[in-house]
């Protein structure tokens, strides 16, 4: 018997249960389908014409506000693909960004330089990511816990300076690499398609979440979560921990490759910044602060991070900062400021995250409900 | 030959920049168990309040008695931060390891934001004796002071450190805590007090680097202790965690590797070199150089 058990599902509160139990709502037989539904209202999302005031700059089908919903969506399938590491096995690595710079990268140097078409390109450039994230899994996962995050943290520095560099002329250097469009189909070019782009980041969000969802169920998930909770006992039970642990490993840096293929497409490029190290340390806070180790708590934190940190820099430059005294309006006009803060008070206030906030909130109103029966 | 002595010269300033940050790195981490990303944080604090003290603190300057004031204000504002970050951020976390990590990324992303936000985003020219400008020619060779200066600063905080370890009652804790924490908290000693200790000294040497090193480059600006921080930490795990004379030999190794190959090769490849270094290091001794003993 390999097959691990491993308390992954958390049972409802005993309160949440009977008050189910007692009023089968409208809500909870929705519930199930609630993914359903959110997925087909972001398929026709570019159908409409809303104005949203405040929220976006344009109306939703505008190219401007469809390409920043699109890189919301591909950091939500990151942070999602990185969850598969911190929050499912809890391997805590520094460089993920190296895996996301080399899809990035390398889709767009073979079709630039190398003058390859696009569908031949970004599966090279996925497949070189996932052998480059395998063979430095194989000499990092030699060490464990804190001396593997600063080795990760090591080889994407690597990687960051050999962008930096420019080594052979290939990867532009500080001024980065603009996508050569002439290689791509004409489907994917220009301002008026962006809403393909867009389905694109959507179509890899679903894969990802899919993914990690059948690889949480799997037997092998189960002892990744083994891995997590008690290392010993896994290796007690007579399983290599290094290899599941290579294995997931792996499959996060495929996943993050094959973002960096869909986000080349989408901004057009590629830039050094993506290969710094504050890349990984973002997606790090995007799981921390949608609650790791839950199935939409990355999504939905690689999302709202990416939005905040794309509105928050117009934010910072609106009327209502400025009419406020300089030591606040100068830190609050940082996105990162703001969100490095929010994050700190995360990891004190809400360990589980936003996924935990739902639970926290029926816990509460069950509590003020019962609270004032409690004296007789 | 004048070029060997220059570059070996170079690479030890370098050395002594990197010995300054993984020291105390190196001791926050084999004594309480915490990767501190806000070390770089603690470098570009002192540095900043060290360029502020001296062009708006009275007594202080950029020159001569003046700037030792400034330097001097510098550090002392760094060992502060590191005592309040300790104190407040770290504490109430005690042996949640990756919990500390995480408000340390926080602390080490909204810090450096604050920074930028303060003073901007730019590099800006430091204020810095004029001496420092200058060079001193050794054995033929062209030095520069700044880079002299740097050595000399790190070989004496190498000494004040290990003197410190070996014979006072706080470097006995500390070394034993290092060594096994639960065996020193068992005898009835607040571990926790030589935590904050440890802090403090963390953040004096960063700060002191964050000072000294803005006097070889010439200018300070709010990421110069994220990219610096990331060569500490190759610094730390080469040296072995814990270990304040590993760290010296790991600098040391790494500061005149780095200068050498990038001058006889392509400039950046000594950096990949370092890397290199790291790798074969973890796969033939995955403990480092010292392994986890406070003092040689």
């Amino acid at each position: 018997m390999t097959e691990v058990k491993s308390p992954e599902v958390p049972a409802p509160p005993a309160a949440e249960s009977a008050q189910l139990a007692a009023e089968p709502t409208l809500w909870a037989r929705i519930r199930p389908f609630l993914p359903l539904v959110v997925l087909v209202v972001a398929v026709i999302l570019p159908y409409s014409t809303l104005h949203l005031p405040g929220i976006f700059e344009g109306a939703l089908n505008s190219p401007g506000t469809l390409q920043l919903l699109a890189v919301c969506l591909i950091f939500g399938g990151l942070a999602a693909g990185y969850d598969l590491l911190f929050g499912r096995t809890g391997m805590l690595s520094f460089g993920h960004a190296l895996y996301f710079a080399a899809g990035v990268y390398g889709t767009d140097i073979l079709i630039t330089r190398a003058g390859l078409p696009l569908w031949q390109a970004a599966p090279l450039a996925i497949v070189g990511g996932t052998i480059l994230a395998g063979l430095i899994g194989a000499v990092a996962l030699r060490t464990v816990g804190i001396a593997f995050a600063m080795v990760t943290l090591a080889f994407a520095q690597v990687g960051a300076i050999l962008v930096a560099r420019d080594f052979g002329g290939l990867t532009g250097g500080e001024e980065g690499l603009p996508l050569d469009v002439a290689g791509l189909p004409s489907r994917l070019v220009g301002v008026a398609n962006t809403v393909n782009l867009y389905w694109l980041a959507l179509a890899y969000l679903v894969v990802v979440v899919f993914v990690v969802h059948r690889v949480t169920g799997s037997p092998t998930g189960r002892v990744l979560a083994g891995l997590r909770d008690d290392e010993r006992r896994i290796g007690v039970l007579g399983l290599d921990p290094y290899r599941f642990k290579l294995v997931a490993f792996t499959l996060a840096g495929g996943l993050a490759a094959a973002g960096g293929a869909v986000y080349c497409l989408i901004v057009g490029g590629a830039s050094p910044h993506i290969t710094s190290s504050e890349l990984t340390l973002s997606l790090l806070v995007m799981v921390v602060l949608g609650g790791p180790g839950t199935r939409w708590g990355p999504v939905l934190g690689g999302i709202l991070y990416m939005y905040l940190d794309h509105r928050l820099v117009s934010f910072g430059t609106s009327d209502a900062l400025d009419a406020l005294p300089a030591f606040l309006s100068r830190p609050l006009s940082q996105p990162l400021f703001v969100l490095g803060t929010v994050f700190i008070l995360a990891v004190y206030f809400f360990p589980g995250g936003l996924a935990s906030l739902a639970p926290r909130l029926t816990l509460l109103r069950n509590s003020l409900r019962l609270g004032p029966r409690q004296p007789d | 030959m004048d070029t060997v002595i220059l570059l070996t010269l170079t690479g030890l300033g370098l050395a002594a920049l990197y010995f300054l940050v993984a020291s105390g790195l190196s001791l926050v981490f084999g004594l309480a168990d915490v990767l501190n990303f806000a070390h770089g944080l603690f470098l570009g604090f002192g540095a900043y309040a060290t360029w502020w003290a001296a062009g708006n603190l009275p007594g202080a300057g950029s020159d001569g008695f003046g700037f030792v004031v400034a330097v001097a204000f510098g550090v002392a504002a760094g060992t502060l931060m590191a005592v309040l970050v300790e104190l407040v951020l770290i504490r109430p976390l005690y042996s949640r390891t990756i919990e500390q990590v995480l408000v340390t990324v926080g602390l080490s992303l909204a810090g450096v934001a604050l920074l930028q936000a303060t003073w901007g985003a730019d590099a800006r020219p430091f204020p810095r004796p004029e001496w420092t400008r200058q060079v001193t020619t050794i054995l033929g060779a062209q030095v520069p002071n700044g880079g002299l200066l740097l050595i000399v600063a790190a070989a004496l905080v190498l000494g004040a450190i290990l003197a410190f370890l070996r014979w006072t009652r706080y470097g006995l804790i500390i070394r034993a805590g290092v060594e096994n924490r639960e065996m020193v908290t068992a005898l009835g000693i607040d571990v926790r007090k030589a935590f904050t200790l440890v802090f403090a000294i963390g953040g004096a040497a960063a700060a002191l680097a964050g000072a000294l090193g803005s006097v070889y480059f010439g200018t300070v600006s709010p990421q110069q202790g994220g990219s610096l921080l990331i060569f500490a930490f190759i610094v730390v795990v080469i040296g072995g965690m814990g270990s304040v004379v590993g760290s010296a030999y790991a600098a040391v190794a790494v500061g005149l590797l780095q200068q050498f190959v990038n001058y006889y090769g392509t400039s950046g490849l000594g950096d990949i070199c370092v890397v290199a270094l790291l790798a074969v290091v973890l796969l033939l001794r995955p403990q480092g150089i010292a392994g986890k003993v406070a003092t040689a």
